[in-house]
């Protein structure tokens, strides 16, 4: 049987990985069936151990989402409203 | 000083990303349907405001105060800003009329009176809002306040207990240092700081945050209008341009468009 505080913690992880998904560049479908995959491909790990290392790594990939919106953002309005240099 | 008591006016704007089209009757841009979402330059001085009381300067914030003057969709920018750490909100009711909100004089004069009303004593914008781009509520509102005013911020400090400021902004080729005893209003630049993602969990606890409800005429304000939109039209299409084989290709080319 799994720890179920981290059950808790991998499905929160999960919803809050597809709450930002919904800005995806790429569309939410696409978004979401790949993070459906990441998670699935991970479905038989038991030891707890390696269930914190999965999620430490899905909270690295919202810090890199979070991060990618960002510039994304920066970027687009730095070209329309910075200086020409 | 005692605390501050900062208020941080946002606005509803259709989206960054989106391409805005021009309706039908060339008064202005398709609004239903499109998404919106919180002007880019609010964010900035949201994160600024919480910043602020985070960084543990010399004058404690007391109170991150939001506000949006809007249609029915306006509090969930709302719910966005305090997921990003206002304290409350106040959604001022307008309806809307599709003529692109009030003018900023207008919600200058809004603002003034809730700057008294809430006995605030910053006023952080973003410098513009990228649906109208005019850029003149901080301004305005300085003017009506008869408050010190530094624009486009691109770093704010606090720099001892009697309400010393000093804000940096970019001009060209270099830097400006102001220096300002508050109350004072400041709008923020582009690279104030990085915006923190307004997550779900902070989105569902803003949910519990307060948010009033009032109307222009609570605070004294009428929504007239200066200015009359006579016509919105799309940027001419860009033309794209061509390739030559060689010199004498480009120079006879030239001669044709009338370069040489």
């Amino acid at each position: 049987m799994v720890n179920p505080e981290l059950r808790r913690q991998v499905i929160n992880v999960y919803k809050e990985l597809l709450f930002l998904g919904r800005e995806y560049p790429l569309g939410y479908q696409y978004f979401r069936d790949r993070l459906h995959r990441a998670f699935a491909s991970q479905k038989q790990i038991t030891d707890d151990e390696q269930i914190r290392k999965g999620i430490a790594r899905a909270e690295f990939v919202k810090k890199e989402v979070e991060a990618l919106y960002y510039l994304k953002r920066y970027r687009t309005l730095k070209k329309r409203y910075g200086s020409e240099a | 000083m005692s605390g501050l008591r900062i208020l941080v006016p946002v606005k509803r704007v259709i989206d960054y990303a989106i391409k805005p089209r021009i309706n039908k009757a060339q008064t202005g841009v398709e609004t239903a349907g499109v998404k919106h979402s919180l002007n880019p330059f609010d964010e900035l001085s949201i994160e600024e405001a919480v910043r602020l009381r985070e960084r543990k300067g010399p004058i404690k914030v007391e109170d991150i105060l939001a506000l949006s003057a809007g249609g029915p969709k306006c509090p969930d920018v709302l719910r966005t800003a305090m997921a990003m750490g206002a304290d409350r909100a106040f959604h001022i009711d307008v309806p809307d009329k599709g003529d692109g909100g009030p003018e900023p004089l207008t919600i200058a004069k809004m603002l003034q009176a809730v700057v008294k009303e809430q006995n605030v004593n910053l006023v952080l914008l973003g410098k513009q809002a990228i649906d109208g781009d005019q850029g003149q509520t901080g301004q305005m509102l300085a003017g009506l306040l008869g408050w010190p005013q530094a624009t486009q911020a691109s770093k704010v400090d606090i720099k001892d207990d009697a309400g010393t400021v000093e804000i940096t902004h970019e001009v060209d080729g270099g830097v400006e240092t102001l220096r300002a005893k508050l109350p004072m209003v400041i709008t923020t630049d582009l690279r104030l700081n990085e915006p923190r993602y307004a997550s779900l969990p902070n989105i569902m606890k803003a949910k519990k945050k307060p948010l009033e409800k009032k109307t222009l005429a609570d605070l004294g304000v009428e929504d007239t209008r200066r200015l009359k939109t006579l016509k919105v039209t799309e940027p001419p299409p860009r033309k794209g341009g061509g390739k030559v084989e060689d010199v004498d290709g480009l120079v006879s080319k030239l001669k044709e468009l009338g370069a040489l």
